[in-house]
């Protein structure tokens, strides 16, 4: 085992734990608006369901990146590749932009969820323009997700 | 793909014809009446809230009722009830019941009163037991609870504060009056809030010994009966038993009157309609014999319903066609196919003025990027028998609904499209089932590539499809200037862009920008260079000068001509957005393959296989939940921003026409 392996498994772990703690912030936040709402009128539950679940894609993103960059390196098969330093520090590098993104975008698409949620609370008939706007943040999150995986695909190892 | 066009209705009739008309109008079910004409002198509205009230109230009373049969007999109902939709009703049952209706609202007011009389059992039931409870620590004293005293004596019976006993008493008795001396004091039962206490004294010391007692916190027992506690609670609890079986007879009453369901849902309905009426009523305006209604008609409808309301009525109809600047409310009238998107394009808005309805290109749109995005043939499979299987079981779902799951059911078609051309079943789950449980590995190879394998050409045809969707949607803003004649605005606003665009494309292909990412080297001759050049050129020049040709002012107008080509940062961003399609496709299958390699750790053993037959279930259910919605939010804002964002601002208002609004039944072919 090589210290490379470790920089890329730290990679790996940090992309799964900041973006994680994104997605659970801000569907923990939105979970708490939306039970609000349930709780005035159960028969939002669905509409506010799939809005409480928008901000939980980092975390998917987070966990497929890591997943690449472990199958990448071998760690998944059981056989390790013999990682110099330099490329177990290039997986780590293409981990970061899923992981710091995943983390602010997450907490930020979860604040955004909360006031889609307050829309439709009130006007639930304007559902489709309430989810856009979570949406929205989403955006940069796959780009960064585009940005890892592509980095960590074509490392070569 | 059209919106429906529209006319003006204007209806003049007289006063003692106006219940039936209106009546005859909401069987219809065409004309959306306006309810904002302003009052004159002549003509007034009238006030119906005093019947809207008293029907609002037999609605609430009769709903009342149904709730009250649902609690104690409960329809038989499966957790998919809801998509079973209203319940038919033969017309003459409906007739039947609306001509009995006062009659039967009998049935509606004893169902009410069987239940007050269940919750006064309930109340007096409570009572009871709380008197049970606050007898329980006498229990042990066996002389009437009314018990005075004896010809000589004089009894009190009560509590005093906590933690005394008879030394106590006598101690705090003898302390405050050394005279008192011939009296008994019996401790009955003690609990944490009071000591319970049988007390005696002679007669002529009866007011002393009671003041003194007092004085020490004494309260009397609050109870009145001329039997022991016991005997008391003995009959509590006899009473109890009865009102228990008096309540149960009554639910079984109730249990009985719940076969009358159906017609206190025919009621509520018939109620639900009479109130509308009085609705609209109360906001047209009427003069001291004639009243009118003036409304929006959809134009196929208008001729049919001149020449029936003529027929029927004496009155005065005229259909006139809208003038130019009214905005009509909108009808979408799509082929059936089509119909599926509606529910996706009113939730963004329905087509402002002068717009076309997008349904359709839409709807096709969707339904291919959706599948793109999840990709997997097996999850398409499933969503597709899901939607299938629910739509042919509830065939009376609501319309909004039921296109709803069609569009999934399509959705699921295009899924098992893409994922038979990206090889994709439950992620890797034939290679990895064959390999560790059969031995041999057998792969189904995709019948174009893999994504996961070649993630910078699945990149680069997520892009491609992107511009084939965004120039898709300027062909239709196009397409909107040609049908309004506008030429300028579609050389200056649509085909100006279309060359740019291509132009700066072409340009950029043969750059070793593009090499790098496609893996390609492409060179162009130079008469495509050329054109390339000329076709940006003459396109950014087009935007320069046209684009603020609104403006008078030529300074101001050029400005505006560079701040819109700066719009091309617009395209790059919308472009890139398109990236989404290969992330979530990447996602879906990439997670699928996490679930199959966990289930398979444990390897060809029983045990083994059964874990893996678990993870796999649940695992791929919940990767199929997370990447539909997924698939739903992200196509939703492809089409919103994206190809809408090109030609359509939306901002209608749609059609609702008087109509009878019913919750519990369709009355079959009961419209007129």
């Amino acid at each position: 085992m090589t210290m490379g392996t470790v920089y890329a498994l730290f990679g790996a772990a940090i992309a799964v734990i900041l973006s994680g703690m994104g997605s659970a912030f801000g569907v923990g936040v939105a979970g708490q608006a939306a039970s609000g709402v349930v709780t005035e009128d159960p028969s939002k539950f669905a509409k506010v369901l799939i809005l409480q679940l928008l901000p939980g894609t980092q975390g998917i993103y987070g966990l497929l990146v890591a997943f690449i960059a472990l199958s990448k390196v071998g760690l998944l098969s059981g056989q390790p590749a013999e990682l110099s330093v330099a490329t177990g520090l290039m997986v780590l590098a293409s981990c970061l932009p899923i992981a710091v993104v995943g983390l602010v975008s997450g907490r930020h698409q979860g604040k955004t969820a909360v006031s889609a949620i307050g829309i439709v609370a009130k006007k639930p008939d304007q559902f489709g323009k309430a989810m856009l706007f979570p949406a929205m943040v989403e955006t940069y999150a796959i780009l960064a997700l585009l940005v890892s995986i592509l980095a960590v695909n074509n490392i070569p190892v | 793909m059209a919106i429906a066009a529209m006319k003006k209705i204007h209806i003049c009739a007289m006063k003692k014809d106006r219940k039936a008309v209106l009546e005859y109008l909401q069987g219809l079910s065409v004309v959306e009446i306006e309810t904002n004409l302003d009052e004159t002198d002549f003509f007034k509205r009238m006030n119906t809230s005093t019947r809207r009230a008293h029907y609002e109230k037999r609605v609430q009373n009769t709903e009342h009722a149904l709730e009250i049969i649902n609690t104690y007999a409960p329809e038989d109902k499966s957790i998919f009830a809801s998509l079973e939709g209203k319940r038919d009703i033969k017309e003459e049952k409906y007739d039947d019941v609306v001509t009995n209706r006062h009659k039967l609202n009998l049935l509606v007011s004893e169902v009410m009163n069987l239940n007050k009389e269940i919750e006064q059992c309930d109340s007096d039931i409570a009572r009871y037991n709380i008197s049970i409870e606050g007898l329980k620590p006498w229990i042990n004293m066996d002389i009437p609870i009314n018990t005075e005293g004896t010809k000589k004596t004089k009894v009190f019976l009560g509590t005093m504060p906590v933690g005394l006993d008879e030394a106590k008493i006598h101690e705090l008795v003898t302390g405050r009056n050394k005279e008192l001396e011939s009296y008994h004091v019996q401790v009955i039962g003690v609990d944490k809030d009071a000591t319970y206490v049988f007390a005696m004294c002679l007669n002529e010391d009866a007011a002393l010994f009671e003041e003194t007692l007092r004085a020490e916190g004494f309260v009397k027992i609050p109870f009145f009966s001329h039997r022991t506690p016991e005997g008391k609670i003995k009959k509590y609890e006899q009473d109890i038993r009865d009102l228990e079986k008096k309540k149960q007879d009554t639910i079984d009453k109730i249990v009985e009157l719940s076969k009358n369901r159906e017609i206190f849902e025919i009621l509520a309905d018939y109620y639900t309609i009479r109130k509308d009426k009085y609705v609209v009523l109360g906001s047209i305006i009427q003069s001291e014999s004639t009243f009118i209604i003036t409304g929006y008609i959809p134009a196929k409808e208008a001729g049919k319903v001149e020449e029936k309301l003529n027929k029927k009525f004496s009155l005065y109809v005229e259909i006139f066609d809208l003038e130019e600047d009214e905005e009509p409310p909108i009808k979408l009238e799509n082929k059936k196919f089509f119909t599926v998107g509606e529910g996706v394009l009113s939730s963004f808005g329905l087509p402002g003025k002068g717009e076309m309805d997008p349904t359709a290109p839409m709807s096709l749109c969707y339904i291919i990027l959706f599948g793109l995005m999840l990709s997997d043939a097996a999850y398409g499979l499933i969503v597709f028998l899901a939607c299938f299987i629910i739509l042919k079981k509830y065939p009376k779902m609501s319309t909004g609904f039921a296109n709803s799951i069609r569009l999934f059911m399509y959705c699921g078609l295009s899924t098992l499209f893409w994922g038979v051309l990206f090889g994709g079943y439950f992620g890797d789950g034939i290679a990895v089932i064959s390999r560790v449980f059969f031995g041999h590995e057998v792969t189904i190879k995709p019948i174009w590539f893999e994504p996961i394998k070649e993630p910078m050409r699945m990149l680069i045809i997520s892009l491609a499809i992107g511009l084939a969707h965004l120039f898709f949607g300027l062909i239709l803003a196009g397409y909107t200037l040609i049908k309004k004649k506008d030429f300028v605005g579609l050389v200056s606003d649509v085909i100006s862009w279309m060359m740019l665009i291509t132009g700066l494309l072409l340009m950029l292909i043969p750059t070793s920008l593009f090499a790098s990412i496609a893996q390609v080297n492409i060179t162009f001759p130079d008469s495509v260079k050329n054109l390339s050049y000329a076709l940006a050129i003459i396109g950014a020049v087009i935007i320069f000068l046209m684009s603020g040709r609104a403006n008078k002012n030529p300074v101001v107008r050029l400005a505006l001509g560079l701040y819109d080509l700066y719009n091309i940062t617009g395209w790059v961003s919308d472009l890139l957005s398109y990236s989404r399609l290969l992330a979530l496709g990447l996602a879906t299958g990439v997670i699928a393959q996490v679930i199959n390699q966990m289930g398979s750790m444990l390897g060809a053993s029983v045990g083994g296989v059964i874990v893996f037959i678990i993870v796999f279930i649940i695992g791929h259910i919940f990767n199929m939940a997370v990447n539909l919605l997924g698939a739903y939010v992200h196509t939703c804002r492809l089409q919103y921003v994206e190809f809408f964002g090109k030609f359509y601002e939306g901002g209608g208002r749609p059609f609702t026409p008087f109509t009878e609004t019913t919750k519990y039944v369709d009355v079959e072919d009961g419209e007129e």
